[in-house]
């Protein structure tokens, strides 16, 4: 039976076998070493991917999904999983000041190291064939009396030394000062033991010191409550820090002192409620989200006002060589955006832009199109209508064709004027078919953060905000500024925001689906 | 339309492509300004639109070649322009591949096979397309500074990072070559079944020699896409070396560091091979738009 059962099967389906199994033994290898770091929840994850891809396209049942898996996992790496992923963070105080889980700031504590102050040693190196020997003298010992070092060799590794009380000096050749230098990152790793206990480290390029690790693990049995598990004890004061997990940090147990670096912790809705509450960023916000809705609302209004009409013009049989016209009109849209918003934002300089040299020429007028609030947002709407028409005029070609010639003549003899049949005819027949694309547009302004970063990056800037806000942000830039501009980084409040975001764009979709059903 | 009013028509004809040109002058203003800008001496000299006395300084400069200056000074160029442009080029092109890939194999169950979810990962798909990457920017960051922990080539400041990161773009493009396919008849593909061809074969055989044109402007719409991809990419990349064409341009108009000439050149040189891309397959990239996207 199972020979029978085998030989149906073509060879390129045990070349699939082999690949699935290839596949799953690399991810395989990636969850232990995920596992093992401690990262369970990403672990899990794969390994369950992983097993549901091997069944796809392993199984028989299961090869209709076999083409749509690939790319369903595309869309759910790519844009589902950082879509829940940032509304994880805005629960977070994720930032720069909170940047590391809690064990890596514990192992960061746990690393720092004093200078106790006692003696320090002047040394000097000698070398005995392929090892060398310190020797530590200070000024408080007796004459002739020093410590020499067992010998070592040269080391990229921490390494432990114990020195013992002598009167001879070693017999190698001592090493100059410059084959000293050259020695430093040896010498930086040793760790030389006194015989009264005392560890001495490397402090300068001559001389050993004292030096002790700041903090202890605290390893009494009796735990209060589970964190207590990261307390430390501060070698020098016998004092106890506790990482407070309502404000990130390790403190002290009256927690009057805050000792950085912070960790990441779970705030609940704080960052929602500093969103909404605290008037430093509500202020901010609301203006931000106001400007937003309008310039998007402005940017579809004029794109498909100029797009329409020149799509009629075009699109109108006399205007002969309509062709070159058409090429030439899509232009804006052709040259990557990126390079005419750069283009625009020379060109609408202060100072230097040819726009105020020719306005100055012409009127004597030099506007402050980056420091007028009421400039800078023209300016922006100009632009982006600039760069959208050229869209609008493709859709709006395409619907005109697709009205009835007819409907033109029967207007024509009843004498209607160009305007009449704009009013009466056209609109009323695209309407329907454009409304969709009209939405799609407006959420696309609505995210449109290349213009706003690349033109004005906010400017001008907003008074009393406590984050970096201006008065031509909206919303997608400001949390772009928030999250990576160059005030301190603040992910926390940046996912909190692009959350409230993810809402409105749901919103928006919403709609747009309807919209588009409607038209089925 | 009527033939009565032909002195009415050729006065309104004119008034139409005077309106046409004036417009026209208007909207070519910035790509007259650019050129004429790369053309002039120095970065802040002003003039009129054909400049007095031009020079190629800024194109050598664009081109990575160091300019020998009047006064006998050399200026080396301020930035690698063509690093940047073969990176934007590197990336774009395996970017779009992969997701040519993904798309194409995904559009093909939905256009053709039978299984569960379907409408509603179809609706999904549909929404999920409006949300922009933008708005994941802090969760991109993040993750690719943990995924460089392992592996460092896709890391953070690496060209594989922002690869991955733009097959974000991939459901809207699953919806295109979808449309295209539903409109191919699958009597062929049927056929073919009969004869004895696995859905793989009728996939790869039949039906995929029939969408050349949808892969072609599917390929093309994600090319443009990614090389004009500023935010990821900006967050994502770091060192000077690194970055792409659409983040390292910015650095020319610092208000410390302004290089507006520099920057004429490198923009034309930049922006010229795409512009001739775009309008080169305008028209089968102009059917792909009105099916519901808007350049990204």
């Amino acid at each position: 039976m199972s020979s029978s059962r085998i030989s149906i099967k073509s060879p390129s389906a045990y070349l699939v076998i082999a690949i699935v199994a290839l596949i799953d033994l690399v991810l395989l290898y990636g969850v232990t070493l995920m596992y093992a770091q401690g990262e369970l929840a990403f672990a899990i994850l794969v390994l369950i991917l992983a097993a549901v891809g091997s069944w796809v396209f392993i199984s028989k049942k299961g090869y209709n999904y076999r083409y749509v898996y690939p790319s369903l996992l595309g869309v759910v790496t790519f844009i589902v999983f950082p879509l829940i992923y940032t509304v994880n963070v805005a629960f977070t105080n994720y930032s720069s000041n909170h940047l590391l889980s809690l064990d890596r700031v514990r192992a960061i504590h746990l690393a720092k190291t004093w200078r106790t102050g006692g003696e320090s040693f002047s040394f000097k190196m000698y070398r005995e064939g392929p090892n060398f020997r310190l020797m530590l003298s200070s000024a408080s010992r007796a004459t002739g009396e020093h410590y020499l070092t067992e010998p070592f060799p040269e080391t990229s590794e921490p390494l432990k030394l114990k020195a013992y009380v002598s009167t001879h000096v070693p017999t190698g050749a001592e090493l100059p000062i410059r084959e000293v230098i050259k020695k430093r990152s040896t010498l930086k790793r040793l760790d030389i033991v006194l015989p009264n206990g005392t560890g001495l480290a490397m402090t300068s390029l001559r001389k050993f010191g004292a030096i002790a690790k700041v903090y202890r693990p605290d390893d009494r049995i009796d735990r209060e409550y589970p964190e207590q598990n990261y307390a430390l004890i501060d070698n020098r004061t016998g004092e106890t820090i506790y990482p407070d997990m309502a404000t990130g940090y390790y403190t002290n147990s009256d927690g009057s002192e805050q000792i950085g670096p912070g960790f990441t912790i779970y705030t609940g809705w704080d960052n929602f409620t500093r969103v909404f509450t605290d008037p430093g960023i509500q202020g901010p916000f609301l203006k931000i989200f106001a400007w937003t809705v309008i310039f998007s609302a402005l940017s579809v209004v004029f794109t498909l006002i100029i797009g329409l009409l020149l799509a009629c013009l075009v699109q109108w049989e006399p205007l002969k060589g309509n062709g070159i016209y058409r090429l030439l009109l899509i232009l804006p849209y052709a040259v990557p955006a990126f390079i005419s918003i750069l283009i625009f934002r020379g060109l609408f300089n202060q100072n230097f832009g040819e726009i105020n040299l020719l306005l100055d020429l012409l009127f004597g007028v030099k506007p402050e199109w980056f420091s007028n609030e009421l400039l800078a947002k023209s300016m922006v709407v100009i632009v982006n209508t600039w760069l959208g028409y050229p869209y609008m005029m493709i859709l709006s070609i395409g619907l005109l064709k697709s009205i009835p010639d007819d409907l033109y003549e029967a207007s024509a003899i009843d004498g209607a004027t160009p305007v009449q049949n704009l009013f009466h005819i056209t609109i009323p027949m695209i309407i329907k078919p454009l409304t969709p694309l009209l939405i799609a547009s407006f959420a696309f302004n609505f995210n449109n953060l290349v213009l706003i970063a690349l033109l004005t990056d906010g400017a001008p800037d907003m008074l009393h905000a406590t984050t970096p806000a201006g008065a031509t942000d909206i919303l997608v830039s400001y949390t772009f500024r928030i999250a990576f501009g160059s005030y301190g980084q603040d992910y926390g409040l940046a996912s909190a925001i692009a959350t409230v975001i993810f809402l409105m764009v749901g919103f928006i979709a919403w709609v747009n689906l309807k919209a588009t059903r409607q038209l089925q | 339309m009527a033939m009565v009013q032909s002195r009415n028509l050729k006065y309104r004809v004119w008034t139409a492509r005077i309106v046409m040109w004036l417009f026209l002058l208007v909207i070519l203003f910035p790509f007259f300004m650019i050129i004429s800008v790369s053309l002039r001496t120095g970065n802040f000299a002003t003039g009129s639109l054909i400049p007095e006395n031009p020079s190629l300084e800024h194109w050598y400069l664009a081109l990575g070649i160091p300019w020998e200056n009047a006064d006998g000074s050399i200026t080396q160029p301020p930035f690698p322009v063509l690093t940047w442009l073969w990176n934007s080029i590197k990336v774009a092109i395996t970017s779009s591949a992969m997701i040519l890939i993904l798309a194409t194999t995904g559009a093909y169950a939905f256009a053709r096979l039978r299984f569960r979810f379907k409408q509603q990962m179809l609706t999904a798909m549909m929404i999920l397309q409006m949300f922009p990457a933008v708005l994941a920017l802090v969760a991109i960051y993040s993750l690719f500074d943990q995924i460089g922990d392992y592996i460092p080539w896709l890391g953070l400041d690496s060209l594989g990072s922002v690869t991955l990161a733009y097959l974000g773009g991939m459901a809207l493009h699953i919806w295109l070559i979808k449309g295209y396919f539903e409109t191919i008849d699958n009597s062929l593909e049927e056929a073919a079944a009969i004869d004895g061809a696995t859905p793989w074969q009728a996939f790869r055989f039949v039906l995929l020699p029939l969408s050349v044109p949808i892969l072609a402007v599917v390929f093309i719409l994600a090319f443009i896409a990614s090389i004009a991809e500023y935010p990821v990419a900006s967050v994502l990349l770091q060192s000077m070396d690194n970055l792409t064409l659409a983040v390292g341009s910015r650095q020319y108009l610092n208000p410390q560091n302004y290089l507006w000439g520099d920057f004429a050149a490198a923009a034309v040189l930049s922006g010229l091979p795409i512009t001739v891309i775009f309008l080169a397959c305008q028209r089968w990239i102009v059917g792909g738009l009105t099916s519901g996207g808007v350049k990204g």
